[in-house]
């Protein structure tokens, strides 16, 4: 039978091969980043632990419990801390390490690639290496320390102490990461912009402050976001170096999370801190939302 | 000399001395698998080359069996993002079709959710599976991706559209556009993320930890960390280096041989328009 499509088939048509061409991703992603979500909330609602047989429908008694606990607020307070000291730091520092290689030079490629290596090492090969700096005694810090006349510190051991250390060795890595965006961000500036404020008379701090500065801001607002996204999904170092010691000191949420679902067993518990680090993610995303319209360029 | 000439002197001596600072860890780290253990950890080593470190270390872990499963997981996990994120990204830049918008919310998603949170609840989803200790188990969740997806869907579109038509008019099929046209004029896209893939992987250990059970299916990452915190290591940091030398090296050598592919990489996953 000879017969002519319609538009309407034709559509149709473009419609199904559209969804099989989409299908095979779209399904992954359904299963292990659509659903996962909400089986955590309704999980966070349940009272469910090991060698139960099913979940037990609570509401938000997991919540409630959880607020009440000291050691929760330890690692919410531990969390929010180790932001403080590695985001800003890092991203100050990215942008000064950026503002540093931003030109041209022989040996410009290689100091770039000094700063950005530890982003293409496992946290956990950095975590063994500084351990070890930072070990009793006869680690290389301690050892300066001793040479000082300050005494050994153990640092890692001290329970005011190992999470600035921590931050130290994760600003070292970080830094150099958000480096490339603030690089990338800076050489979209345009140059007349900038040889026209020297014309004017801006030097150095001025033109930083009320011209790059602006004009980073698109960018900077960006890297916050990767920033705290990637501090928060930290967990890896703290297996490594301390487990949480000494006494919860150095738990941060992803751990307290790993912790309660495959130590303790409880899924009830585990799911209700990740209901909380899901709005810790989509509260430091909002800046990507409120972006979208306006225009952004990084290369 | 002018003032100018003095200043970016000085910015270069001290971009030169960061780097330095910057390139300490990996120095000791290098330093001290190469040489026989000292009790004291010192920066520059005092003791003689020797490469025994390598080879205990080599011998006391299966290391051969975790590269190979490393590199297994990295190439099975980037081909077959290849495929799904090829033709995904293909649907979402050229057909309007209901539906489109919930595939943005999905890309959305993931992109602000890093799968590092996610572990309980996919840990439970693929034991109902029954992928627990399996390599697909350790990949499953991210053959779907969406910074691929994304990152091609914005190259497609630059493709000049009567490529695509003259394909057509020639008689090229859909498959045949897409493979032959499409994918081709993407190259810079792919290695990009080929780059981000492949370090992520080679480099993920809290999702492969929680995954695998057995010598048989463990990555380099898990194997070094089960090392690092063995009763053998304690104190034995020539040989923790040494293992870490060993899983850090090709990743770390391909970077310094491509370093401006390896950033420009990273930057471009980062445009998110």
């Amino acid at each position: 039978m000879n017969r002519i499509s319609t538009a309407a088939e034709r559509r149709r048509k473009e419609v199904l091969t559209a969804w099989g061409l989409i299908a095979p991703a779209l399904i992954i992603m359904l299963i292990f980043t659509v659903y996962p979500v909400f089986r955590s909330v309704y999980l966070s609602l349940t009272k469910y632990r090991m060698g139960m047989e099913a979940p037990e429908f609570i509401a938000f008694d997991n919540f409630a419990r959880l607020f009440r606990n000291a050691t929760f607020w330890k690692v919410m307070r531990n969390t929010a801390v180790f932001a403080l000291y590695t985001v800003i730091p890092s991203m100050v520092l990215g942008l000064a390490l950026a503002m540093l290689v931003n030109r041209k030079g022989r040996h410009i490629g290689f100091i770039r690639t000094s700063y950005f290596y530890p982003s293409v090492m496992p946290m956990i090969a950095i975590a063994s290496v500084w351990m070890f700096i930072y070990m009793a005694r006869n680690g290389l810090f301690d050892q300066i320390m001793i040479a000082v006349g300050v005494g050994p510190l153990n640092v890692l051991s001290d329970k005011d102490t190992v999470l600035p250390a921590m931050a130290v060795m994760y600003v070292w890595r970080e830094a150099g990461y958000l480096m490339v965006f603030f690089l990338s961000g800076l050489q979209s500036i345009n140059a007349d912009v900038l040889e026209a404020a020297s014309i004017d008379g801006a030097t150095g701090w001025r033109t930083f402050r009320h011209i790059t500065l602006p004009l980073l801001a698109p960018t900077t607002l960006f890297v916050s976001t990767i920033a705290f996204t990637n501090c928060f999904k930290l967990a890896d170092h703290v297996i490594i170096m301390t487990e949480g010691a000494p006494n919860n000191a150095s738990t941060l949420l992803l751990y307290y999370i790993y912790q309660q679902g495959f130590t303790n067993m409880n899924y009830g518990v585990s799911s209700a801190l990740t209901v909380i680090m899901l709005v810790l993610l989509l509260v430091v995303s909002m800046p990507r939302f409120f972006s979208q319209d306006r225009k952004i360029h990084y290369a | 000399m002018t003032l100018k000439k003095v200043n970016s002197g000085a910015l270069t001596a001290l971009s030169i001395l960061l780097g330095l600072v910057w390139l300490a860890p990996l120095v000791w780290l290098i330093g001290t698998a190469l040489t026989e253990p000292s009790f004291n950890m010192s920066f520059i080593p005092t003791t003689p080359f020797t490469t025994d470190n390598l080879t205990y270390v080599w011998n006391a872990i299966p290391f051969a069996q975790y590269y190979l499963n490393t590199i297994i997981l990295v190439v099975v996990t980037f081909a077959i993002q290849f495929v799904t994120s090829t033709l995904a990204g293909y649907a979402l830049a050229f057909y309007n079709f209901r539906g489109q918008a919930l595939m943005f919310v999905v890309i959305f998603m993931q992109i602000i959710i890093p799968n590092d949170v996610l572990i309980i609840p996919n840990f439970m989803t693929l034991s109902e599976m029954g992928l627990i200790d399996t390599k697909l188990g350790i990949m499953a969740p991210f053959l779907g991706s969406a910074l691929a997806i994304f990152l091609l869907r914005q190259h497609f579109k630059t493709v000049p559209r009567a490529f695509g038509e003259a394909a057509r008019i020639d008689g090229a099929n859909l498959q045949q556009t897409i493979w032959q046209v499409y994918m081709p004029c993407a190259k810079a896209a792919y290695m990009s993320f080929a780059v981000i893939s492949v370090s992520y992987h080679w480099n993920n250990y809290l999702w492969p930890l929680i995954v695998t059970k057995s010598p048989t299916n463990r990555t380099l990452t898990v194997g070094l960390a089960i090392f690092a915190k063995s009763k053998e290591a304690d104190m034995q940091w020539a040989n923790v280096c040494a293992a870490t030398l060993i899983i850090i090296a090709p990743l770390l050598l391909a970077f310094f041989i491509m370093q401006k592919q390896f950033m420009n990489s990273f930057v471009s996953a980062g445009v998110k328009e």
